[in-house]
């Protein structure tokens, strides 16, 4: 079965590692600050200028004075931080936030990404997204693996605008957990009750398969 | 003390004319400087360049300017929340130069601070570094990005006292004390305008330095845009 978006971001928070700060995009990786495993601490960064971000408020306790990147509610949390534009993008461009994990239209097998236009579509702009890929070390992007009309997201080369150059470093999908190596997508991992034959359909790109591929142990 | 008080938003805005540069501080509708919006969207003022990390909404914030169409030239990040701004940018009506966030933010605080240009590798490789200056440092490709200073800067803080001196509150502080230092003037509106002395000269966020005209905001509405709670157990 192919993962649902919770089971994504369920297996993208065994990325997480302790004393890790992460920034969480839109979408899909928003989900990933509700499976954080036990015994870690993890702080998580908004882009609009808050470290520490909690979870959404309770019901009549939401503040317009406190919402994160993607204009949603939220709390802080013992030990936050609030800081202006220009100090957050000082987090994300000197490499002090070790982790972005966020959504895109395509990915190439050399880490190219796009996620912030559709020419002649779709122009809502890059937002923060430009400055994570060009300077975090590690980026994982969660996403389904084809999109509505069943098209591989997973490519040789991207054809849409592009937000960074080779910055990708893992793939995570609703079939399988894709590296990116200086080769290109390597599986390493496939959903449970997934088969190999079903992820090669599904992704038009090459893959690097060594060995029996092991399920994702969710 | 230097007073910068002035007494209605009307008068704060004397001297804004058709075809400015104007900044706007605010996140989505988090900590924008709503008064002076309205206040600009009842003027005959038109062809403006505004700086914006966003476009508002349909029918509130800088959606108010959108729909008078007094906006000649966007200036933004992300303007994925406004119908009419999409309308208008896809029939080339709006001329839009989308920049990426943290550019823009380094952009404004650079024009503040006397910074005329730096290099960033955000974008490199990108539609937005064309025809850019590319340099390497540390091997690693960046390009070369400008200033930006306005004509006015519009901000909007939680306290003020009459010195310009600013503290703003959560994340609605966002691109406020940046747009603030990059306004040849700068207008800044505030919840509660509190007498001299009463803030704590250590929690100032913005020195009133970078301020020109302080105005205590009529009313504030503070629209939620995405609103999300949990259920209490």
């Amino acid at each position: 079965m192919a993962l649902d978006k919770n089971q994504i971001a369920q297996r993208i928070a065994q990325e997480l590692k302790h004393k890790m700060y992460v920034n969480l995009g839109i979408g899909i990786p928003t989900l990933v600050a509700n499976y954080i495993p036990k015994g870690i601490d993890i702080e998580f960064q908004s882009e609009n200028g808050v470290l520490g971000m909690g979870p959404f408020p309770f019901e009549g306790e939401e503040d317009p004075d406190m919402i994160n990147a993607g204009k949603q509610t939220i709390t802080t949390l013992d030990g936050a931080a609030l800081f202006d534009s220009a100090t957050s993008f000082a987090m994300i461009r000197g490499k002090h936030v070790q982790l972005t994990v966020l959504g895109a239209m395509e990915v190439a097998e050399n880490g190219d990404i796009a996620n912030w236009k559709i020419p002649n579509k779709m122009v809502k702009g890059m937002g923060g997204a430009m400055d994570l890929v060009a300077s975090a070390d590690n980026i994982i992007v969660a996403m389904m693996h084809t999109n509505r009309s069943g098209e591989s997201k997973i490519l040789k080369k991207c054809t849409l605008p592009i937000t960074g150059v080779s910055c990708v470093k893992k793939v995570i999908t609703n079939l399988a957990v894709l590296d990116i190596t200086k080769k290109g997508f390597q599986l390493i991992e496939r959903a449970p009750g997934v088969t190999v034959e079903e992820i090669i359909k599904a992704t038009n790109a090459d893959l690097i398969i060594n060995g029996p591929i092991p399920e994702m142990n969710l | 003390m230097i007073n910068k008080v002035v007494q209605s938003i009307e008068k704060a805005l004397i001297g804004v004319e058709s075809e400015m540069t104007l900044m706007f501080g605010g996140f989505g509708l988090s900590g924008i400087p709503e008064n002076a919006i309205k206040a600009l969207s009842k003027k005959d003022i038109f062809n403006l360049t505004c700086v914006s990390n966003n476009a508002g909404v349909d029918n509130f914030g800088l959606g108010l300017l959108l729909k008078r169409r007094q906006i000649k030239k966007m200036i933004s990040s992300y303007v994925g929340e406004n119908a009419e701004f999409e309308r208008q940018m896809l029939s080339e009506e709006l001329e839009v130069d989308l920049i990426p966030q943290g550019t823009l933010a380094e952009r404004c605080r650079a024009g503040g601070a006397g910074i005329p240009a730096f290099y960033t590798p955000a974008g490199f490789g990108t539609e937005v570094a064309e025809g850019k200056e590319v340099r390497e440092f540390n091997r690693v490709p960046h390009i070369l990005e400008y200033a930006l200073r306005a004509d006015f800067a519009f901000v909007k803080a939680w306290k003020g006292d009459a010195a310009g001196n600013l503290v703003y509150k959560g994340t609605a502080r966002n691109f406020n004390p940046l747009m603030a230092m990059a306004g040849k003037i700068t207008v800044a509106e505030v919840e509660e305008l509190v007498p001299p002395g009463s803030l704590d000269p250590n929690t100032i966020h913005t020195p009133g330095i970078f301020v020109q005209r302080i105005v205590q905001g009529d009313k504030y509405e503070k629209r939620i845009e995405q609103l999300t709670v949990r259920k209490k157990t």
